[in-house]
């Protein structure tokens, strides 16, 4: 302790103590932060083969580092979820400009390139990794809750069913129809463009499971009152009314105006 | 088989009335006069039977109004037997599995009940939702007819006010239901509805108090909505009807012209036993295609919505079209309407849409009637009816009224466009903005221009007849079309309309040289005159008719005013 108290002015002891702290702060973070993705499954080959995949598709946008350029955001931070939901859902690469990315089903790279661009990309800084396991599919979601949490977060944008809806300035949420439960967890975790992020604090992964459930469960259920007219509320219901409906009450007046008494 | 059924006076319809001895010696003869000894009805009913229907697809539009009318009533009543209408919280535990063991209210759970554990209960929820739909559409189609051919002139003007209560009667009654189920869409309309409340000036909150027995949402406003919509606005709704029915027999139903039909009869099918017979397939056929339509389209899926709670809104929240065009109205007023003054905040850009439209706009329905009467002075009464085309003006600004109408309700449906077009909201929203000024103006002209050039091409139809299609060469080589003269029932149907000239305007000054008030009155009203019958289509004249005939000689040619008719001869045209 007097050994400790002597060498206290030390000017070594000044960088000690940093290092010591820097050190414990480092633990404290890797321990609470998000897992990320090079962790488990990314090698030093796949980061390689990413950065040479970045550099020739995205880097025009995203910079030659992924520092970002006036024509793409840095991706600095984004993580490997969101290279993976941003390219699992075809939006990037991005084709031009356009308000918002738009999602397109025909996915022009493999799994394992895009496994490699997002090992890359979360080699540069600490994001959200890719989930896996149960929660992805909606598996053990109470269904009744994943409802009500749709409701209270998403439905505002996406619309009751998931139908959809427009937001300001063209710029609108998708319809969540089909949307495999491991980008429906990725959209949340990462918020794309206009959608807030609903990180783990935010939506536990066992809320965001539940989310998943009720929206695979109301997608597959049969529509028990018949055709549901996209699902989009009264709006189609009387455009429904006004065409089919006044033409079919027409032509019976007419029919039986045409008829002899 | 058509009767013509001339009596017009009240007097000569009872001396009808006495004719008529019922009693066949059969049982239900004995019946009929059992009943009649007691309830004097035959006397009734014979007049009832005689009455006479004209024929015309378009006359069925009020009559399928009737029957939805009719439909949602009865299927309301199926209804009442298992909805709660109660703002009471309760956790669900139906068959609906993605909201078991939700807490909701018991309107939405007992709404819940009906869909997926009544037997049949979805099917006759979705015949009660599809029926008001169909009920305002058909009204609104039915006024649309009944403006157009002039139906609402003397003397029917009360009963085209009647109508005009009755059409916004409908649609209060239908967003009162459409609030019952206090699933999230409806909380969200209810919600919406408060905020209109609050939007008027000064009382607003005070009346929203009121309504809701406190502050939103309360407990009270759904029991309250209920009272409404089971009781109150049905009753006053069957009133009006009735009185609407009555006035309908009294004044008898309009009719097109044609040969034979005249001011003072109508040409048809007696009530009894053609057209009742008719009328009640067609109500079979209404409840038909509606039921139909309800086995085969959802509405109002209100499991999927979820139950209502003031925290969650969803995209393309909207009410049901016929509350679209204040909806649309609300979407287009822009924000800077609302401002303080006097210490209060005046939400004009809430209260002009959302609370001020609807009356304003039936109001100004319900007084054309007698705008039209004081332009044109014509205090005759009118049993025929006008072919729209024969009424350019008129037309005009029907079709404009609606396509105003129109534009309003499309606005409402701005960001399902914005979504479904891929546009922008706010561009979707501005061009809404100018359609709603421009659009009535457009197609006051076009319909106006349209309606001229069809009165022009009668007038040469009745001319020069029909084009036949055959095409004859001349012996000189020269090639023309022959055309074929109308028969006298068809021309008659082209000439047989009034064409009044404009006003003529009066001395601006009197004797003294001051321009007077009257005047002044006179002069506004030749300026309004001007407005209707400036541009205008003469009917062909007799003379006219004959000048253009080489082979006219059998014409008999009465003496021709503006109104032209043609009296039949003996030849075979
Ligand atoms: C044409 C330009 C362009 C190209 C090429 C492009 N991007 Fe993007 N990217 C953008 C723009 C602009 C955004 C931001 C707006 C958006 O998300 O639509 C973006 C956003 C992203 C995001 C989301 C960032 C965040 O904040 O979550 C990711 C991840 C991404 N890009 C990855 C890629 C990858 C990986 C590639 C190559 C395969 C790529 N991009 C190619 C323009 C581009
Ligand atoms: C503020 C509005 C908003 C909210 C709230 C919102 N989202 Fe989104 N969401 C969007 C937008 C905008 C996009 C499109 C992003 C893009 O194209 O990159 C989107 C995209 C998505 C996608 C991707 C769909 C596809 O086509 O691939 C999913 C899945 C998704 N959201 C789910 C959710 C869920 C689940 C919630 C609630 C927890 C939610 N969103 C809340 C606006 C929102
Ligand atoms: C509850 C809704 C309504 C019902 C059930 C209804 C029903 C009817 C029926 C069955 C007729 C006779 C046949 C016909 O001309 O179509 C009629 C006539 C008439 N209706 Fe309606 N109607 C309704 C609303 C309206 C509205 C909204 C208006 C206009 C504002 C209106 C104005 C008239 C007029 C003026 C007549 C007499 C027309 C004529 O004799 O040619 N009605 N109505």
């Amino acid at each position: 302790m007097n050994a400790l108290a002597a060498r206290r002015r030390h000017p070594a002891a000044i960088a000690i103590l940093l290092f010591l702290g820097l050190a414990l702060v480092g633990t404290a973070y890797s321990l609470l932060a998000p897992k990320s993705a090079q962790a488990a499954v990314s090698t030093a080959d796949d980061v390689a083969l990413g950065k040479q995949l970045f550099l020739a598709n995205c880097a025009t946008c995203h910079g030659l580092n992924a520092e970002g350029t006036k024509s793409g955001p840095t991706l600095m931070g984004v993580g490997a979820a969101s290279v993976d939901f941003q390219m699992g859902t075809g939006r990037m690469p991005l084709a031009g400009p356009n308000v918002q990315a738009p999602r397109i089903d025909k996915v022009k790279y493999t799994e394992e390139e895009i496994a490699a661009i997002a090992a890359y990309v979360a080699s540069l800084a600490p994001g959200p990794a890719i989930p896996e396991g149960k929660e992805t599919t909606g598996e053990g979601g109470n269904v009744a809750l994943g409802g009500e949490i749709y409701r209270v977060n998403c439905a505002m944008c996406h619309n009751f069913a998931g139908s959809g809806g427009a937001l300001t300035r063209g710029k609108y949420a998708p319809s969540l129809y089909g949307v495999e439960g491991k980008y429906i967890y990725e959209a949340m975790l990462t918020g794309p463009q206009s959608m807030p992020v609903f990180n783990d604090t935010n939506l536990t992964p066992e809320a965001k499971a539940s989310v998943i459930a009720y929206l695979k469960m109301t997608q597959s259920e049969p529509n028990v009152g018949g055709m549901n007219l996209g699902n989009l509320g009264p709006v189609s219901e009387g455009m429904f009314i006004w065409i089919f409906g006044l033409l079919l009450m027409i032509a019976c007046a007419f029919w039986l105006g045409q008829k002899a008494a | 088989m058509s009767t013509t059924a001339s009596a017009r006076t009240a007097a000569d319809l009872r001396a009808d009335d006495a004719k008529v001895t019922s009693a066949t010696g059969s049982k239900a003869g004995a019946a009929a006069i059992w009943v009649d000894e007691r309830t004097g009805i035959a006397k009734g009913a014979a007049y009832m039977m005689k009455k006479v229907f004209p024929d015309h697809w378009s006359f069925m539009l009020g009559e399928v109004a009737m029957y939805s009318m009719i439909i949602c009533l009865l299927t309301g009543v199926f209804l009442s037997f298992w909805f709660v209408p109660s703002a009471g919280q309760i956790p669900y535990n139906g068959s609906y599995v993605p909201l078991q063991g939700v807490i909701m209210s018991e309107a939405y759970s007992s709404t819940l009940g009906i869909s997926f554990d009544v037997r049949g209960g979805l099917l006759i929820r979705q015949i009660h939702h599809w029926a008001a739909l169909m009920f305002c559409v058909a009204i609104t189609v039915h006024m649309l007819r009944v403006f157009l051919t002039g139906a609402f002139r003397k003397p029917r003007e009360l009963n085209w006010v009647i109508g005009s209560i009755l059409s916004m009667l409908a649609i209060v009654e239908g967003f009162a239901g459409y609030s019952l189920p206090d699933d999230l869409l409806s909380g969200t309309g209810i919600r919406a509805a408060e905020g209109f409340i609050r939007s008027i000036p000064l009382v607003g909150s005070y009346i929203s108090y009121l309504l809701f027995g406190g502050t939103f949402p309360g407990e009270a406003i759904i029991p309250r909505l209920y009272s409404v919509h089971v009781l109150l606005l049905p009753a006053v709704l069957i009133g009006l009807f009735t009185a609407h029915i009555v006035l309908v027999m009294v004044h008898k139903h309009t009719q097109f012209p044609g040969p034979g039909r005249t001011n003072e009869n109508v040409v048809g099918f007696p009530l009894m036993p053609v057209y009742t017979a008719k009328a009640g397939g067609f109500f079979f056929m209404v409840f038909g295609v509606l039921a139909l339509i309800s086995a085969l389209v959802t509405i109002n899926p209100i499991w999927a919505y979820g139950p209502y709670d003031p925290s969650p809104v969803t995209a393309g929240s909207q009410p049901d079209w016929y509350m679209g065009f204040a909806d649309g109205a609300l979407r287009l007023l822009p924000g800077f309407l609302e401002f303080e003054l006097f210490g209060f905040t005046w939400s004009m850009n809430v209260f002009l849409g959302a609370v001020a439209l609807i009356p304003l706009m039936y109001t100004a329905a319900g007084v054309y009637p007698w705008i039209e009467a004081w332009v044109t002075g014509d205090k005759r009464e009118h049993h025929l009816l006008d072919r729209p085309r024969n009424a350019p003006t008129r037309t005009a600004i029907g079709m404009a009224a609606f396509s105003f109408y129109v534009v309003l309700m499309f606005a409402a449906g701005n960001d399902i466009m914005a979504i479904r077009l891929q546009l922008s909201i706010n561009d979707v929203t501005n061009l809404f903005r100018l359609l709603v000024f421009v659009v009535p103006v457009i197609v006051f002209w076009v319909t106006r221009r349209i309606c001229l050039s069809l009165q022009r091409h009668d007038r040469e139809k009745v001319l020069h007849g029909r084009e036949s299609g055959t095409i004859v060469r001349t012996a000189e080589g020269k090639f023309f079309e022959r055309h074929e003269d109308l028969d006298e029932f068809d021309r008659y149907k082209l000439v047989a309309f009034e064409s009044p000239a404009p006003l003529a305007l009066p001395s601006a000054t009197d004797l003294n040289g001051v321009s007077s008030k009257d005047a002044k009155k006179a002069r506004r009203r030749v300026a309004w005159s001007n407005f209707f019958f400036k541009t205008r289509v003469e009917p062909v004249t007799p003379a006219e008719l004959a000048a253009a005939h080489h082979h006219g000689e059998h014409e008999a040619i009465p003496g021709g005013s503006g109104h032209a008719a043609i009296k039949h001869d003996k030849h075979p045209h």
